[in-house]
């Protein structure tokens, strides 16, 4: 160790002053601090980006061309136009898998207690991992349009109303982010986060109408996938995509998303304070 | 004023008491050792007063203000230092001291600054541009340590820091924390190693069970326990029980005498170390026990946690910390 060249501590400083700013301004500061930690290691992990990306296109690829010749949906002639809104939604939605993941990661490092002890602002911890996420899936919708419009996904209605579509399937993939966060604090290793981040999202997902018209479900899976809430999301979505009036749907969708965004924020907030899984 | 101040802290995890009234205080500019086994409670106490924790009862300052009212008041006073290092390892080592710099709210020139300098400190500058990913587990430690410093914090707690490294990297952290402590950080340290306390504390609280067994400096401690100790190692261990007996008839001041069965040693207080040693080796070799190795030491905090708890701090009920 080579001698001190400079006076690192100064405890012997008569009292300093050491006033915590607060304010909106630094709320802002500390979570777009927090969120950018995330956001600048995204290029120095291309193996997690080059997943991130080809999950999604393998998607639209298989259920296009594997299924697509044999699917019928009432009220579509091209399987396509049905189906890429519905892969949409899934993609998004799994993509809140990694604020889990994240969470428990940045816990099991003891990441999450150094932040703690700090004197920042503390909802800055999880509103810039999951404002971050959202930008990662940002990233990963634009890959997936890409694709789905090379293989004849068109946009029917107006741009406005698609771009309604989109916010409206970002803003769920925010909400089951604090979903994601809530379990990434309560678990107690990454592998469970990853588990238990995506284990609930396949019958969630596949329960519904993204993929298939729920006419042919049996009555009591019926049920269940007409209230599912990803059904409101992907036939809103869907609905916007193509040009047709999308009703309650869209309703039901946005009050949803709001809903699950209050409510697990509470709920994960709460679970961060108090010393998270701890 | 104390630098840290803790009265009658308790704290439980549903029916595990971890903590049961722990009382320490630590002066400013001083090092403060808190000792124990694993599961005694150190980590709960220091989550308690770095604000992680929140207490069942009693009271806690850290530089006059208040964990409980102010956790804030008192994040912007400290710096943490965890039994694991707590690094990103996706940053590079510079990002990792700004981003800590930010959060302290220093202005970005600031925290650049202070992120070159405690680099060039911890002897990290050549790293500084490259991820933590690949860091040794000793440069983790010490980008962690320097972490919890770019704030210049009134008080330092450090949780157990060479839990884990290898004795070379050991011996640099002590070096390390020495030199911090000569420049006047006020540090509480944790620690289950009893030589790392000895010699890099100032003062020394005992803990076992959530319960401060004992308190004082170091010397005071062993003064608790009497004079000086006769280490005596037989060549057969069927001789030990005969040894021992011998030895206590011949010195034992206070306590019983200790027999390590492995090491073939029976340890025994004495006073008067006065021509002891030849005293002993004639005694031994009168009753026909072949001798290996008789030494006359200070007593060790070992002693000293044996005879507080009855019991070795290294053999421990393998409890895990609750915290």
């Amino acid at each position: 160790m080579t001698a001190a060249t400079t006076q690192i501590t100064t405890s012997t400083t008569p009292a300093r002053t050491r006033e915590v700013p607060r304010g909106p301004v630094w709320m802002w500061r500390d979570t777009w601090t927090e969120a950018m930690r995330h956001l600048r290691a995204v290029p120095r992990n291309p193996d997690l980006l080059i997943f991130a990306t080809i999950q999604p296109i393998m998607f639209v690829l298989l259920f296009n061309y594997v299924f697509g010749g044999s699917i019928q949906v009432p009220g579509y002639t091209s399987y396509t136009q049905y189906l890429i809104p519905g892969v949409f939604a899934q993609t998004v939605l799994f993509g809140s898998a990694f604020t889990g993941i994240g969470v428990a990661e940045d816990m099991q490092k003891g990441i999450i207690d150094r932040l703690r002890s700090l004197p920042m602002y503390q909802p800055s911890v999880l509103i810039g991992r999951t404002v971050s996420d959202l930008c990662r899936n940002i990233f990963t919708f634009a890959v997936m349009f890409a694709v789905g419009y090379l293989i004849g996904f068109r946009i029917e209605g107006t741009v406005l109303a698609a771009i309604g579509a989109t916010l409206l399937l970002l803003f769920f993939s925010y909400a089951f982010s604090w979903i994601q966060a809530l379990i990434g604090l309560s678990v107690k290793s990454v592998e469970a986060a990853n588990s238990a981040g995506f284990i609930w999202m396949f019958p969630l997902t596949f329960v519904s109408s993204a993929f298939v018209s729920t006419a042919n479900m049996p009555t009591w899976l019926q049920t269940f996938a007409d209230w599912n809430p990803f059904t409101k999301l992907t036939n809103a979505a869907r609905a916007l995509y193509n040009g047709t009036p999308p009703g309650a749907d869209l309703w039901y969708a946005i009050a949803w998303a709001v809903g699950i965004t209050i409510v697990f924020s509470f709920l994960a907030s709460r679970k961060y304070q108090r010393g998270a899984g701890r | 004023m104390y630098a840290v101040e803790a009265v009658g802290l308790k704290k439980s995890f549903g029916a595990t008491e971890a903590l049961r009234g722990v009382d320490l205080t630590v002066e400013p500019a001083t090092v403060l050792g808190l000792l124990g086994p694993n599961g005694a409670g150190k980590t709960t106490t220091v989550r308690i007063l770095t604000t992680l924790l929140k207490a069942d009862a009693g009271r806690a300052t850290v530089d006059g203000v208040d964990v409980a009212s102010d956790p804030r008041g008192v994040r912007s006073r400290i710096g943490l230092t965890g039994q694991y290092a707590a690094v990103d390892e996706r940053l590079t080592g510079f990002e990792s001291l700004e981003h800590v710099g930010r959060l302290f709210h220093l202005r970005t020139k600031d925290a650049r600054a202070r992120a070159s300098e405690l680099l060039e400190r911890f002897d990290l500058t050549d790293a500084a541009d490259r991820v933590v990913k690949g860091y040794s587990g000793g440069m983790r430690r010490r980008l962690d340590i320097a972490m919890s410093l770019v704030s210049r914090p009134a008080v330092l707690f450090l949780d157990e820091p060479t839990t884990g490294l290898d004795p070379r990297s050991r011996l640099g952290m002590w070096d390390l924390i020495e030199e911090l402590v000569a420049e006047g950080t006020t540090t509480l340290l944790t620690t289950q190693y009893l030589d790392e306390a000895e010699r890099l504390a100032d003062d020394i609280v005992v803990i076992d069970h959530g319960e401060v067994i004992a308190k004082g400096t170091a010397d005071e401690l062993k003064g608790q326990i009497g004079g000086d100790r006769l280490e005596v190692t037989v060549a057969r261990p069927d001789e030990l029980d005969r040894t021992a007996e011998l030895l206590h008839d011949r010195c034992a001041v206070s306590g019983a005498e200790r027999v390590d069965r492995e090491a073939r040693t029976v340890t025994i207080a004495v006073s008067d170390t006065h021509k002891l040693v030849p005293g002993v080796v004639r005694l031994l070799d009168d009753a026909d026990i072949e001798v290996v190795d008789v030494v006359i030491r200070r007593p060790t905090l070992d002693d000293v946690f044996l005879q507080l708890t009855g019991r070795a701090a290294e053999v421990d009920d393998a409890e895990e910390e609750v915290a």
